[in-house]
């Protein structure tokens, strides 16, 4: 994967994104303080948000090119986007809601199936019931996987563990692990967890207050403090 | 209750029935423009749409009158091209209801989408659904509720107009009287007996239909 953010200008209520960098790593962890723009970041890569000024392409696709007033709808970018509350649409089934992009791919273009997902995702039980009836773990699963049903090139997981208590977090843990592995879609993780970085990722950016204050592997910027102090107490920021 | 009695009660429904139904996609459009968009001149139309509200009745009937008749501009197109007349007849009544009744249904169907959670649109669209589509699978199922709501209300509002209906279309028995024009008609005559009955009908007919929206408003509620 190829994900290129060049001259990203995006005024935020207290300050501005203001990003310029390139993401390749099949796994990439986005992580800051709550508000530092993580979700705004990935509101840009997905077209849900007009930016000022931002050149962002995918794979050598442009998506976003201000300049040349260049602006793919998200209905054209095939981004996967699972939002902090995975936002289900409640009026639906989990069959449905599972079905909402599946449905939309043309048959010969659905790499991913329906079995499959379920299966990965241990929700095959869960399929006709409705969104209000899920835990917060289920709901999470489903969202998960009706963005990669809808046969995503990047994947967005916004903050997928926030708000799960600790015995749920470690058992939705290896949910991520399995999507990451057998589906080798590329993923955008945020979060201001450092340990769920570790686990998941291979390179971190690290945001502050709209900015990339550093980016790399992230045994380097993580394991070693990690192992230092026992635990990073996020957000705390690494020096550098 | 004679024959009279009966034509006027089911003229009233009709043509209230059918300037909900006139209005009802304009209204949830405009709704919808309100609510989720940002575009020049949004503060100026919200306030025309809802002038009807404030403005006393007979004043929006003399505007219609104004418009709608044969000096009119409307009026006099219409009558000059297709040799329509519009004031003192049934249209002149469905456009009164229709006019007097939009910023209702508009209102209703704004809230129900303001309280979309826009989330849930955004989703949607990078799952691949065009904005048409999320429209009609996303926004329109969790709206219409407040939709309906809001619908409902602008019908009890036509069912009851009084002031721009009888300026502009009259209250010609057997042409444009509705419940409410027969009620003043009656009063004027002195028939009380007749004027209570037309009352009560009144009384049963928005007695209904407010407290049907009420049960869509309210479990809208619960929902959210």
């Amino acid at each position: 994967m190829n994900l290129r953010l060049r001259r990203i200008h995006l005024p935020l209520s207290a300050f501005a994104l203001e990003l310029d960098l390139s993401i390749t790593c099949r796994a990439t962890g986005i992580f800051g303080a709550s508000g530092a723009g993580k979700t705004s970041l990935l509101d840009l890569v997905a077209g849900l948000r007009r930016p000022e000024s931002a050149y962002i392409e995918l794979d050598g696709e442009i998506f976003t090119d201000t300049e040349r007033r260049i602006a793919v709808p998200p209905h054209r970018r095939r981004i996967g986007y699972v939002p902090q509350d995975g936002a289900l649409f409640p009026h639906l089934t989990v069959r449905e809601n599972l079905r909402y992009g599946f449905d939309l791919i043309p048959v010969d273009g659905r790499r991913i199936s329906f079995e499959q997902v379920t299966r990965v995702l241990e929700i095959e039980a869960l399929l006709d019931r409705r969104i209000d009836f899920l835990s917060g773990g289920e709901k999470r699963r489903v969202a998960c996987g009706r963005a990669l049903l809808a046969q995503p090139r990047l994947l967005l997981l916004d903050e997928p563990l926030a708000g799960l208590d600790g015995g749920l977090k470690s058992r939705f843990m290896p949910y991520l692990l399995r999507l990451r592995d057998e589906f080798e879609i590329p993923i955008l993780y945020v979060t201001h967890e450092a340990g769920e970085l570790v686990e998941l990722c291979e390179e971190v950016v690290i945001i502050d207050r709209g900015r990339c204050i550093a980016q790399g592997a992230v045994a380097d910027l993580f394991v070693e403090r990690m192992e230092r102090r026992h635990e990073l107490r996020s957000p705390a920021k690494p020096e550098l | 209750m004679d024959a009279e009695a009966w034509r006027i009660i089911w003229f009233t429904l009709a043509v209230a029935l059918a300037s909900t139904a006139l209005i009802l996609a304009p209204a949830v459009a405009l709704a919808w423009m309100l609510a989720r968009r940002e575009w020049r001149g949004k503060s100026l139309v919200e306030t025309i749409v809802s002038l009807p509200l404030v403005l006393p009745p007979v004043a929006v009937g003399l505007l219609l009158l104004k418009l709608l008749g044969r000096r009119g501009i409307v009026g006099g197109f219409l009558h000059d091209t297709f040799a329509l007349d519009i004031v003192f007849t049934w249209k002149a009544v469905l456009i009164a209801l229709a006019v007097m009744s939009f910023p209702l249904a508009v209102r209703g169907a704004r809230l129900a989408f303001e309280e979309v959670n826009p989330r849930l649109e955004q989703v949607a669209r990078t799952l691949g659904a065009t904005r048409w589509r999320v429209f009609w699978t996303i926004t329109l199922p969790l709206g219409w509720r407040g939709i309906m709501g809001g619908a409902l209300l602008a019908f009890a509002r036509a069912l009851g107009e009084f002031g721009a209906t009888i300026l502009v279309a009259g209250n010609i028995p057997g042409h444009t009287t509705t419940l409410s024009l027969a009620i003043y008609r009656n009063v004027e005559l002195g028939n009380d007996d007749a004027a209570f009955r037309f009352m009560l009908w009144s009384v049963i007919f928005a007695f209904a239909t407010v407290w049907t929206s009420e049960l869509f408003f309210a479990r809208r509620r619960r929902l959210a």
